[in-house]
């Protein structure tokens, strides 16, 4: 790792308006962040540790849970409103990552990590994302690993977050500080299609801070769950994942919530995956329907096609839950 | 944020598990090291280049002089000479690096030195009391888990927080939460018959 400054400031304005100069970086639990400069994908000249914010803690309010940004992934998918009202979320976090690794990761950069693309992860080849401009080994190289939709000829990465996954599906709103003032970004909106600037990941600024997650807690929350496909039983990366809120009335499904991960560049949620259930009996013609609606525009690779079948077993899978027969 | 802050688990009950080793530190608040070294251009309370950083590993202050870039792990070993905890990957994966601070387990390799000052931090030399084990060390011993022994000080630390989390339940549950410590030996089934047993006897 090259030398950097380091300052751990106990007020976010401070935080903010240190963060917003020019090579500064947040640092928080660390886990990927180190990461990257160990590898050299990122250097940075001044990191500022935010752990000494007051942004920690998990709080039940009407409607929502608000979570601080510098909650730990594993506080927040044990604790008893999570696990209740949102066991999608509990879920997600708990398939990612080691138990250690839960213990240091916070919330907020859990939304940040980047992407595992070896290419990008490996400072002697190419990469757009790293570099841009530099090309992208991985549309004509091992990519087994890589988006299936969503990406572009200049960068084909997936994002490898699974709570990013839940918290689309979830709705769930992203509150951020800047020296600017502060502002709350829809997940919707929050990650960014990498187009020919796929080291634009997110719609933060330099030196915005992620403060809080609100999730809303509502009756379609409650009986979500979350799907993950991988090579190994645990502590891997999504081939694929499913994110699935439904809500059924006599059979028939009244509303639902799909986010897909590891088959794009940002967690995936197309809206005709979703309106091919709603107002349909949930039976095996609605999950082919809605199985063929989400791969309709994939753009298979040579060695990630098997990632077209495999989503769509991944979303009849979790459909099964509520009910679905395959 | 509020009473329903969360993460507040009784530090009692992993006392118990710490039942060796750590002595009750002094709670006396550490100095901030990183004023020693702030150059005259960065904003205050910034640590540039090497500065004394205080770290109270099993129960005792080292001061050792780090860059904020040296992670927990290469201060322990490097600076500190704990070499108990050790360095495989380097990135996470791996898991022998594990160690507690504030009786959580985390991977050394994965945070700053810098960052730990004023946390009680436990690596695998603070467990036991003169040559009595830990019931997780000797629980190792006895359920032979353990060839080279390499990874052995991390899956030690891990399953202290493993049984202190509650997740020694059953097999198939250890080998989920001890999901981030391989063993390149594949001593896993006596891995978790070890953690097992030590669960049954600190419950």
């Amino acid at each position: 790792m090259d030398d950097f400054a380091y300052t751990r400031p106990d007020r976010p304005q401070v935080a903010v308006a240190l963060a917003a100069r020019p090579g500064a970086r947040f640092v928080a639990g660390g886990t990927d962040l180190l990461n990257l400069m160990k590898d050299g994908a990122e250097h940075h000249d001044h990191l500022i540790d935010i752990n000494a914010l007051p942004l920690s803690g998990l709080r039940k309010v009407e409607g929502r849970i608000e979570i601080g940004a510098l909650s730990r992934m594993s506080d927040v998918a044990a604790h008893p409103a999570v696990r209740e009202g949102l066991p999608v979320l509990s879920q997600a976090l708990l398939a990612g990552a080691s138990p250690q690794v839960r213990n240091m990761a916070s919330m907020g950069g859990n939304l940040l990590q980047r992407t595992r693309c070896w290419y990008f992860r490996d400072a002697a080849m190419p990469c757009n994302k790293r570099s841009p401009g530099s090309g992208c080994p991985a549309i004509k190289g091992q990519n087994r690993r890589h988006a299936i939709v969503g990406g572009s000829e200049h960068c084909i990465a997936v994002h490898p977050s699974d709570l990013a996954v839940a918290l689309t599906a979830l709705g769930a709103t992203v509150h951020t500080l800047s020296p600017r003032g502060a502002r709350s970004i829809p997940m919707a909106g929050f990650y960014l299609s990498p187009g020919n600037t796929p080291h634009q990941e997110t719609v933060l600024g330099q030196g915005e801070l992620i403060t809080r997650i609100d999730v809303p807690v509502t009756p379609l929350a409650r009986g979500s769950r979350y799907v993950k496909l991988r090579e190994r039983a645990t502590f891997e990366f999504a081939l694929v994942s499913v994110a699935a809120l439904v809500r059924t009335q006599g059979g028939v499904v009244r509303e639902a919530g799909l986010a897909f991960g590891g088959i794009a560049p940002r967690p995936w949620r197309p809206a005709a995956v979703e309106e091919a259930l709603v107002g349909r009996p949930l039976d095996a013609a609605a999950i082919k329907a809605a199985g063929a609606a989400l791969v309709r525009d994939a753009v298979p690779r040579e060695h990630n096609a098997f990632k077209v079948a495999l989503v769509q077993r991944a979303l009849a899978e979790a459909l099964g839950e509520f009910g679905g027969s395959r | 944020m509020s009473s329903d802050e969360i993460g507040a688990e009784s530090t009692a009950t992993r006392r118990t598990v710490l039942r060796a080793g750590v002595a009750a530190a002094a709670a006396a608040p550490i100095a901030a090291g990183q004023d020693t070294a702030a150059a005259d251009t960065e904003p205050a309370g910034t640590q540039t280049g090497p500065a004394r950083v205080p770290l109270k590993v099993n129960g005792r202050l080292h001061e050792p002089e780090l860059e904020p870039r040296v992670t927990l792990l290469d201060a322990l070993r490097e600076r500190i000479g704990l070499t108990g905890t050790k360095k495989g990957c380097d990135r996470g994966e791996c898991g022998a690096c594990t160690v507690l601070v504030d009786g959580r387990r985390i991977k050394s390799c994965l945070t700053l030195a810098v960052m730990q000052q004023g946390r009680e931090i436990t690596t695998v030399e603070g467990l036991a009391h003169g040559e009595r084990l830990h019931p997780v060390q000797a629980a190792f011993i006895g359920n032979d888990a353990l060839q080279c022994g390499f990874c052995t000080p991390g899956q030690v630390m891990s399953a202290i927080g493993c049984i202190e989390e509650g997740h020694a339940g059953s097999d198939a549950e250890i080998k989920e939460w001890m999901s981030g410590n391989l063993c390149r030996c594949s001593c896993y089934p006596n891995i978790v018959a070890a953690v097992r047993q030590a669960a049954r006897e600190l419950r």
